[in-house]
This record gives C-alpha cells, structure tokens and sequence, in this order.
C-alpha cells in the first residue's frame, strides 16, 4: 500500500510503498498504476511504476499538487486483479564469450565456472518488476542468490544493444545501444522494442514472466539476420 | 499543384522534428522528449498560422542551410539566432520573430544561437511528415519519432503539407530574457545531503558542462557530499530532477531523459524555469535558490500568462 505521497517537483506526485523489493509490494504498485491509467484522471500525463515507487506526473495546467494527491488517496485496490500473463517469454542468449562482456568478472569474484554461472542464470524464470531507462528495458528478478553481484565500478559508455545482464538480485536487457553498468554474459537476438507497433512496442510489461535460453553463435547470427 | 519542397543543404547540430512531446509512456521507458523551449515552439508555430501542436525543426547552436527546391514558403525563426537569408546574389541578415517568405532557390542558413543554445523553424503549413506514437517528437536514442527517429541529415528533402502562396506578415517584439537563479524545489532525497552540500548547492554558482544534450545537463560546481548513500533503488523520473551520482557532480534530467534512474534526488527545477533553464550553454555560469511548492504553482500560472499574452500579440 502507498506508504506516503510527496510532491516530486511542481508537477509530480511521488507515491512510496516502502524501502522493501519483493513482489507483492510491486504487485500493489502495479495494480495502482493499472487503476489509475484506467480512471482517466483528468490532468495525468505520466504513470513510471517501478520496484517500489509510483511517480504520477501531471500538467500543472490542468491540475494541482493537493487535489491530485487526494484523488489518489481515494483511491481503493483491494479489489483489483492484475491479470497475470501466464504465458512464459522465452528469450533466445547467446554466451559465446565475445558476448559475455564480464563472464570472468563474474567467474573470478563470485568464484564459480563459466557453466555454474550460466546454469543458475539459465535455470530461473524471472517476474517483470518493470520497464523503463532505455525504450522497453525489462528489469527481471530475482536472479539465483550465488551469482549476485555489484555493478561494474566504471560503467561502459556504450553498451551494446541486445547485451543482457546482471546486477544485485536483478537481470536485464539493453534494447538499445546505451551507457551502463550491469555485468553482462550474453546477447539477444530478439528485438525486445519495435516502434513501429504503437499498439504493442514492447516485447515484456511489468508482470510478465521471462526466462532465458541459450544458442549457439551460428543460431544467433541466423535469428539476427531475420530482422 | 505540387507541394513545396525543401532540402537540407548543411544538417547543423541535433537537428530533429519536434512538437509539444508524447504522454504517457514513461512505464515504457520512452521520454516525454518534445521541444526542449516550449515558449519558443509555441511562437514560431503561431507565427506562420500553424495550429499549436505542429512540427518544427529544433537546432542547438547552428542550425540547418535550408535550400526551397519547389514552390514557395513562409517561414519564422524564434530563439536568439543569427541567421541570413538568400535570395539570389542578396544577403539579407533575418530576424528572429518575424515571418519571411521564400521562392524557388531561395535559401536560409541559421548560423548559430547566440548565447544560448536552442532554436526553432517553423513553415507555414506545416511539414509533411509521419507522425510516432501520436507525436511528430524524435527521441533519438530509441529511434521513435518522424524522419525513422533520427536526427536531420543532409541532402534530406522534405515536402510541405498545406503552404500558402501568398506571403504572411506577422511579428512579435520579444526579448528573451535571462533570469538571475533557477529556482529550484527540495527533492525526495534532499535529506540525504550535508548542509554544508544544501548551502553550496544554493549559495555558490555552477557551471553548465560541456556533456550537456536533450537527456541531461551536467553541473560542474561545489562538490555535493552525499552523507547518507550514493545509490538508490532505480525508479522514476521526471525533467528537471537534479540527480547528484557519486561523484558529487549533478545532473539535470531534460525532456529525453532516462525513465528510470538510481541517483539520490536532492531538488527538482521548477517548471516556470524550466524554457531559461535548458537555454543556459555550456561554460555559462548558473545560480540555484530554493523555494516553496505554492510559490512555484504561482510562478507557473505567471509564466503561462506571460506565454499566452506573448501568443495573443502575434
């Protein structure tokens, strides 16, 4: 449940569930997020749910700071459902280790093998805590216990696109070419956000249940070349 | 009849289309991007008699030669740009804020921003050109947008949807005028800073670093301790949050910034200062002040008016 709403600048609403990460918590801020988005509120522009945190940003034109925040808390979810998309998205990783960027980053400091890490990585399904950064990245959890780590302590300035990683109890996928700093042990082929489907540009939403497979370099350069 | 055309001769820098930004896809990691002056959008687009979410070309300290292949266009200038228009052997030196028409062959060169950074095109009519996601805004980072989601490029041409043949003349007297401090309201982590940090951020200046584009503006300043911790669990983001990360340096998120970020948020810039703000360029120096929330909901009402009375002279 909202814990406290705070103002986030002049034209946001900053609505805290706590300092925990887990999925029930994330689950209420989804189901805020979804109630919200389909009240319509008169005012709202923007809705960035994430771990434990729900940012509502609004045009100060239209509406205020106070009579946003009371709308908000009158807000019920107790009878909500988020439907729970039980198909599972299996995403194609191909850990050849001109891809696998820190595999020995992570072999060394974790001191386990290439393969131990891979199996506990490869092994999981993972929830969709949510989306955002960069256009339809996906922030997955919780990976297995033994291969967290911290972030790289100088992050790359170009991570490729496609490049999937880790980092503390969380995995991801670049969808685009971009700075950052999470370890990475591989590469997708697919394409997680295309602009060309407005209705449906990303491939994973909060909620969504993911895991991952592995392929070999020819399987991945013949999935590239379909695009 | 043929539609009038124009071609980029020089593309000049980050030139992109944009208009009055995209809603409500943060939750999919995709900026609210738009024109990073929305009071000088709003201007050039009422200047030529185009409706007010119509797309522009935005540049950032020189602008495009533009070249008219076919037809004829009325076009305005807004920002503080120098700029020159061709019309065969003459040279005439434009003026921002006032509409100029163009025939076949003509040509402007936007030759740069004078202390400041953005300005803004706009045609009458408008430009025929796709509209991403409900909007004519690029972001380039994720390729959404007009023009596939990239910056203009040379030898581009692009047609112009409903021009007008005769010459529209309209002008607005405006200076743009630069303001002493950005003010700024407390952030959600402001009490994970030192005092001594809160009293450099408000007492001493910064300046605008060289690493500063449509995602964020750096600051290079006193450092901002951070007394507390350097990293917070990632979530969302608004523009004008100002970020500190472990280095001590901020950072000002701008209208394409990520959606979601894991530094603390020690203030937010409020929104009547958000147009002066983005205008400051690198190596300029900036002053921050701190108010309350009801003091920055009255100056945004004032900057609104201010906006629409500027509107209503055209």
């Amino acid at each position: 449940m909202i814990k406290n709403i705070s103002n986030l600048g002049d034209a946001a609403l900053y609505c805290d569930f706590g300092e925990e990460i887990n999925q029930k918590i994330n689950t209420d801020v989804i189901k805020y997020f979804k109630n919200i988005q389909n009240k319509k509120i008169k005012g709202i522009i923007n809705l960035t749910p994430s771990y434990n945190k729900l940012i509502i940003s609004f045009d100060l034109n239209e509406v205020n700071f106070l009579d946003l925040k009371k709308q908000v808390q009158d807000i019920d979810i107790s009878k909500d459902e988020v439907k729970v998309n039980q198909k599972i998205i299996k995403i194609p990783v191909c850990c050849d280790d001109e891809f696998a960027l820190d595999i020995q980053r992570l072999s060394i400091k974790l001191n386990l093998t290439k393969k131990e890490i891979l199996d506990k990585y490869l092994d999981k399904e993972y929830f969709c805590y949510m989306t955002g950064f960069i256009a339809g990245m996906p922030f997955l959890g919780d990976i297995h216990k033994k291969i967290r780590l911290e972030r790289l302590e100088t992050p790359r300035v170009k991570v490729p696109k496609g490049s999937v990683g880790i980092t503390e109890q969380f995995a991801n996928i670049y969808t685009f070419e971009s700075p950052g700093g999470w370890n990475i042990l591989g590469k997708t082929p697919t394409t997680i956000f295309d602009h060309t489907k407005e209705h449906q540009p990303i491939l994973i939403s909060a909620g969504d249940k993911v895991s991952f497979y592995q392929i070999s370099k020819i399987e991945y350069l013949k999935l590239n070349d379909k695009k | 009849m043929t539609k009038s055309k124009i071609k980029i001769l020089r593309e000049g820098i980050n030139s992109t289309f944009q208009d009055l930004g995209r809603n409500n896809l943060y939750h999919i990691g995709l900026p609210f991007s738009g024109a990073m002056d929305k009071r000088n959008y709003l201007i050039a687009n009422k200047l030529v008699g185009n409706r007010d979410n119509e797309a522009v070309i935005e540049f950032a300290y020189q602008g495009p030669i533009i070249k008219v292949e076919d037809g004829s266009v009325n076009f305005a200038i807004s920002g503080d740009i120098k700029f020159n228009i061709k019309k065969g052997n003459r040279i005439l030196n434009g003026e921002c804020y006032k509409t100029y028409f163009l025939s076949k062959n003509d040509k402007i060169d936007i030759i740069s921003t004078n202390n400041s950074v953005y300005g803004y095109l706009s045609v009458s009519g408008g430009f025929d050109i796709e509209k991403n996601f409900g909007s004519f805004s690029t972001t380039v980072r994720a390729n959404v947008g007009p023009n596939n989601g990239n910056k203009i490029s040379k030898n581009t041409t692009f047609l112009i949807k409903n021009q007008k043949n005769e010459q529209i003349k309209k002008n607005l007297k405006y200076l743009n005028s630069k303001i002493e401090y950005i003010r700024l309201l407390k952030g959600t982590n402001f009490n994970y800073f030192s005092k001594e940090s809160i009293n450099g951020l408000t007492g001493k200046e910064f300046s605008v670093s060289k690493l500063s584009d449509r995602m964020g503006m750096r600051l290079q300043g006193p450092e901002i301790k951070n007394s507390k911790e350097t990293n917070i669990r990632s979530e969302g983001l608004v523009k004008g949050v100002v970020q500190v990360p472990p280095d001590g340096n901020p950072i000002i998120m701008l209208s394409d910034h990520g959606t979601i970020g894991g530094y603390p948020k020690i203030a937010v810039v409020i929104s009547a200062d958000y147009d002066k703000l983005i205008q400051t360029p690198p190596g300029k120096k900036l002053k921050f002040k701190l108010i309350e929330l009801k003091e920055a909901e009255k100056l945004h009402k004032l900057y609104q008016m201010e906006t629409e009375n500027l509107l209503n002279q055209i």
